[in-house]
C-alpha cells in the first residue's frame, strides 16, 4: 500500500467515534462480551436507555465498570485481568459453564480486534506466527466459534499502512468465516457471500480512500 | 467422622510423585493457589505436566515453579504475560513442552475428564492451525473437533470457605477453574482462607460438592500474586 499512515492517522473515526458508532447497533438487553483494547471502550458509548449485561470469560455476568483508583479486589477481575466491579444482578461462575454460556450460543454479541480479517470472514486475531513468539489464545477461539454475532473493531490499516481487510489472511486463523461485521476508522463493512459490503463511510471519507486501502473488493452501497 | 482437613500445605502436597499430572487453579493470581505452589516447590516432585490456564507471573507462585525446573509439560491456553520471563525461556530452550488449548476447550476437557466422558466435539479452532491432528466431524452441517477430556492425579485450588466434609465456596472471578478442576484430579486439596464444621455452609451455596475435594487446608491470609511480585519476592 501507499505510504499514506499520516493521513489516516488524521481523516476518519477516532477509537472513541469507533466504539460510539459500534455501540449504536447493540439491542438493548443483549448479553456482551468485549474484548482488549478498542472493544473495552464500547461500554462507555452505550446509549442512554440501554441495559446491556457483560459478560467476561473469567466468570462474571454483570460485570461493571472499573473500581476507583485503590479499591480493587485481586479477585474481582476481568479477562483482561484488571481489576472491575459487580453490577446488582450480577453472577459468578465457574470456567466450564462460562465456556457453556460461549458455545452454547446464549452470548448475544463479541466485540474483537483483529490483525486482518479475509473477505469470507476469517479472523486472525491471536498470532503473527513469528519464530520464538510463545503462542497464546486465550478464549478468542471459542468465542468466535460460539457467540451469535461477533463484530471485529479495528483501524482500517497497520501502523505500516497495510490493509488488515484482506482477499486471504496470512496469520494464523482464530476462526473461519466467523465474523459479522467491522468497524474501522474509516467505514463500517459487513462480511457478506459477496465479500465486504460497505455499510457507512466514515464522515468525509469517500469510497475510493476505503477502496484503496481495502486489500480485497469492496461492494459499494447499492443505490435504492 | 468424615475430616478431610490437614495442617499445612507441606502435608498436603506431600505426596505428589515426580511425573505427576497437576492441575492448578487461577485466572491470573485470582484463584492462584501461591501457598499450595510453594509447598509443592519445598516438596520437590518433578518433572510434572502442569494443566492452568496461564504460567505465572513473575518469580513467585506458578512461575516459580517452573523456575525451579520442576515441569516438563504445560497444558495452557494462554502462557503469555506481561511481566514474566520464566516460561519464555524455558519455552525456547526446549524445557518445557507447551501443548497450547483455546480456553473453553481447556475447561471442558477438565470438566469432562470429571465428569467421566473421554471426548467430546467443539466447534473451537476448527480451521486453525490448532485443529491440526485432530479429527473432525460435521454435524448438522457445522463442522467440530474431537477433543479428550482431561484428567490429573492432583488439584491445587484456592477457596474462600471450605468445611471439613469438602464442601467450597469460592470468592468471586476466583472461582475460575477451580470446581472443574476439583472433579478431574485424583487427589483435589482445597487451600481455604477458613474451614469450617458441617452444616456452618448452606447447603444451598456449596459451589463444589466435598465428594470432588479430598484434602483442604487452611491458610487463613494467602498471599497475592501482585503484592508479591510488587516486592520483589522470589520464591524460594
Amino acid at each position: 500500500m501507499t505510504n499514506q499512515t499520516d493521513q489516516a492517522q488524521i481523516v476518519g473515526r477516532t477509537r472513541e467515534e469507533m466504539a460510539k458508532r459500534l455501540a449504536q447497533d447493540i439491542a438493548n438487553g443483549s448479553y456482551v462480551n468485549l474484548g482488549i483494547g478498542i472493544p473495552e471502550l464500547v461500554a462507555k458509548f452505550v446509549p442512554d436507555g440501554r441495559t446491556l449485561i457483560y459478560h467476561t470469560e473469567n466468570g462474571l455476568l454483570g460485570m461493571g465498570p472499573s473500581p476507583e483508583p485503590g479499591l480493587g479486589d485481586p479477585e474481582l477481575i476481568n479477562a483482561g485481568k484488571r481489576h472491575v466491579t459487580a453490577n446488582p444482578g450480577a453472577a459468578f461462575f465457574h470456567h466450564a459453564d462460562s465456556f457453556a454460556m460461549i458455545r452454547g450460543g446464549h452470548i448475544d454479541l463479541c466485540v474483537l480486534g483483529a490483525m486482518q480479517v479475509s473477505k469470507d470472514g476469517d479472523l486472525a486475531n491471536w498470532s503473527t506466527g513469528a519464530p520464538g513468539a510463545i503462542p497464546a489464545v486465550g478464549g478468542a477461539m471459542d468465542l468466535v466459534a460460539g457467540v451469535k454475532s461477533v463484530f471485529v473493531i479495528t483501524q482500517h490499516c497497520t501502523k505500516q499502512g497495510e490493509p488488515k481487510l484482506v482477499e486471504s489472511c496470512t496469520y494464523p486463523l482464530t476462526g473461519r468465516g466467523v465474523i459479522d461485521r467491522i468497524y474501522t476508522d474509516l467505514a463500517v463493512i459487513d462480511i457478506t457471500a459477496e465479500g465486504f459490503q460497505l455499510v457507512e463511510l466514515s464522515p468525509s471519507i469517500d469510497f475510493d480512500y476505503v477502496q484503496q486501502r481495502t486489500g480485497a473488493d469492496l461492494l459499494p452501497i447499492a443505490n435504492t | 467422622m468424615i475430616d478431610k482437613q490437614v495442617s499445612s500445605a507441606a502435608e498436603a502436597v506431600g505426596d505428589v510423585f515426580d511425573g505427576a499430572v497437576v492441575m492448578v487453579g487461577g485466572f491470573g493470581e485470582a484463584g492462584s493457589p501461591i501457598e499450595l505452589i510453594h509447598a509443592l516447590i519445598d516438596q520437590g516432585a518433578t518433572n510434572l505436566t502442569i494443566v492452568s490456564n496461564n504460567t505465572g507471573s513473575g518469580q513467585v507462585g506458578l512461575a516459580a515453579l517452573l523456575k525451579a525446573g520442576r515441569v516438563s509439560k504445560i497444558i495452557c491456553s494462554f502462557p503469555r504475560t506481561a511481566n514474566s520471563t520464566v516460561f519464555p525461556e524455558l519455552y525456547r530452550s526446549g524445557k518445557t513442552e507447551l501443548e497450547l488449548v483455546p480456553q473453553g476447550t481447556l475447561a471442558e476437557r477438565i470438566r469432562a475428564g470429571g465428569a467421566g466422558i473421554p471426548g467430546f466435539f467443539t466447534p473451537a479452532a476448527v480451521g486453525t492451525p490448532l485443529a491440526d491432528g485432530k479429527e473432525c466431524r460435521e454435524f448438522d452441517g457445522q463442522e467440530y473437533l474431537l477433543e479428550r477430556g482431561l484428567k490429573a492425579d492432583f488439584a491445587l485450588i484456592k477457596g474462600q470457605i471450605a468445611d471439613t466434609h469438602g464442601n467450597v465456596i469460592y470468592n468471586k472471578t476466583a472461582r475460575n477453574f477451580g470446581p472443574p478442576m476439583a472433579m478431574a484430579a485424583k487427589v483435589a486439596i482445597v487451600q481455604a482462607n477458613q474451614v469450617v464444621d458441617p452444616g456452618e455452609i448452606d447447603p444451598e451455596i456449596v459451589v463444589t460438592p466435598g465428594i470432588f475435594v479430598q484434602r483442604v487446608v487452611v491458610i487463613a491470609n494467602p498471599a497475592f500474586e501482585s503484592e508479591l511480585v510488587a516486592a520483589g519476592v522470589s520464591y524460594p
